[in-house]
């Protein structure tokens, strides 16, 4: 970002709501008093076998930093890399993967631009829209909030233990299930009502993002161990310290942050700090939301778990 | 002889993965790598498996003399150190002060013991106070800030009731939650490992 923070001076565009010096989720720019547009882009080599779940993951992931502003999505362009000699029937499987997911997100892809490369890579260039009233910056939240997260964690770790042929089917289906998964529903759910903060659970893991949104809003976040969902397979794989790499690099950027209960041994805090792809949204709002916000995921078929608080203070701390 | 893995230019977690298959094969292991994140969570793994680990940084790497002591192939256990592997840790305080002898020794000492529980491991699961010790659980008490802070870190505390009413001092409770026999009997039934002052 620093780079473009030389070039561009926020004060030169004053229609730019979300994007250089307050650096969130996607960049969010202000059309008139009524629409915002979002746009944000991801895209990442292939994390499962499966040609058609590796696309509709990528875009769902892709997707994702929309709904984690709040918004809808309208538009999506395709970005992909394939091997010149790779399958034409795998290529098809992954970018109709991707193509459903972006019909079930109520947009429309309409185009997009494919390079050869030796390592396949897909994904998405995204535009949505919102309300500029309604954005969920992570900058909101508030003493007093509660936490809360609408996906399991552990994902990365279970797709790290498939790679290294030491997971689960029935763990890495799950899985797979999950980071498919729209956080379409849980955005919904939160435009219904009050909301102070959200952001998606993304590269930088649970505490990563919490820390950012514990920083911007200039609280504390507080997270209780023992309320947090997992995916089944995601502590055994954490026990036999089946970790990526970004585990390591996560708790090495943000440990100085983050005091853990001292019953919280290495393999758990290491595991708090491991990477997630298409991980769900944390949202920060008013604890007399919780109940409707409930009931409007269940409404969708979303599931969502109280996961903790925002107190004064600063970093985050796990009980 | 020492099996060597050398797993350098590995990414995690093949570094940990090519160790576990090579003490299922061996009790002594010496496994190279080349960064912190390797050195941390191969050795985190050894030491799961009552193993003892000697760290020697070479130029070419980092080797890690990995001796299994014990009965081979303990299995890594979910509570390594510390933590009991049956239940909860219970610590049981039956007394307002630490220890017999001088009473005013016994209040410092109480005050500093409940100061530095905060700060070692593992931290108890759940407190009993009974008999005098419940005068620690109620206002004006020496050490309510450090079982304040105990209990919003996750620590039950509980107060026997009986010894709240003989005292009468029930109504003064400032921490933790009155609690009765049978749930006391059954705490203490149910742990993992009891700790008494």
């Amino acid at each position: 970002m620093r780079p473009l923070k030389e070039i561009f001076h926020e004060a030169d565009y004053p229609d730019l709501l979300v994007g250089l010096e307050v650096a969130d989720d996607a960049a969010v720019y202000r059309i008139n008093d009524e629409v915002a547009i979002i746009q944000t882009t991801d895209f990442f080599t292939p994390i499962v076998d499966d040609p058609y779940a590796y696309g509709a993951i990528a875009a769902a992931n892709a997707m994702s930093d929309v709904y984690a502003m709040g918004g809808q999505v309208v538009l999506a362009l395709n970005i992909a890399a394939f091997p010149a000699d790779m399958d034409e029937a795998i290529i098809r499987a992954i970018l109709r993967g991707g193509a459903e997911k972006v019909k079930e997100a109520g947009g429309v892809i309409a185009g997009g631009h494919t390079i050869d490369d030796e390592e396949p890579k897909y994904g998405l260039a995204v535009m949505g829209i919102v309300h500029p009233d309604r954005i969920a910056t992570k900058g909101g939240a508030r003493p007093g909030d509660v936490l809360l997260l609408t996906k399991p964690l552990g994902v990365g770790i279970i797709t790290t233990a498939f790679k290294a042929d030491a997971a689960e089917q029935a763990h890495v289906e799950a899985a797979t299930r999950s980071m498919m998964q729209l956080n379409k529903y849980a955005a919904e759910a939160m435009q219904g009502g009050e909301f102070h903060a959200a952001t998606d659970i993304t590269g930088f893991s649970l505490l990563g993002h919490a820390y950012e949104m514990a920083e911007k809003s200039g609280a504390r976040l507080r997270f209780r161990f023992d309320d947090l969902p997992f995916h089944p397979g995601a502590k055994e794989y954490a026990e036999l310290l089946l970790f990526p790499g970004g585990a390591n690099r996560n708790q090495a950027a943000y440990e100085q942050h983050v005091r853990f209960a001292p019953r919280l041994q290495y393999e758990m805090q290491l595991l708090l700090f491991t990477p997630e792809t298409s991980g769900g949204l944390l949202i920060a709002m008013p604890p007399g939301e919780v109940e409707g916000f409930l009931a409007r995921c269940a409404e969708r078929g979303q599931k969502a778990w109280l996961v903790g608080d925002v107190v004064a203070g600063a970093g985050i701390e796990v009980l | 002889m020492a099996k060597i893995v050398d797993a350098r230019g590995l990414a995690c977690p093949q570094p940990v993965i090519l160790t576990r298959d090579a003490l299922k094969e061996t009790k002594e292991v010496i496994t190279i790598v080349d960064n912190e994140t390797a050195r941390a969570n191969v050795t985190r793994l050894a030491e799961k498996t009552g193993a003892t680990v000697k760290v020697e940084q070479k130029e070419d790497g980092i080797y890690l003399h990995i001796t299994q002591e014990l009965t081979a192939h303990a299995e890594p256990s979910p509570s390594a150190a510390g933590a009991p592997a049956g239940g909860p840790l219970v610590l049981v305080i039956p007394s307002e002060i630490m220890g017999r002898g001088d009473e005013e020794l016994g209040n410092i000492l109480i005050r500093g013991f409940f100061h530095t529980l905060g700060e070692v491991e593992p931290l108890p699961d759940k407190i009993i106070f009974f008999n005098s010790g419940v005068k620690l659980v109620i206002e004006n008490s020496p050490v309510l800030e450090d079982l304040q802070a105990l209990a919003a870190r996750g620590v039950e505390i509980l107060a026997c009731g009986t010894c709240l009413g003989h005292y009468g001092l029930t109504e003064q409770v400032a921490v933790g939650e009155v609690s009765n026999m049978y749930t006391i009997a059954e705490t203490l039934l149910g742990a993992g490992r009891v700790v008494s002052l």
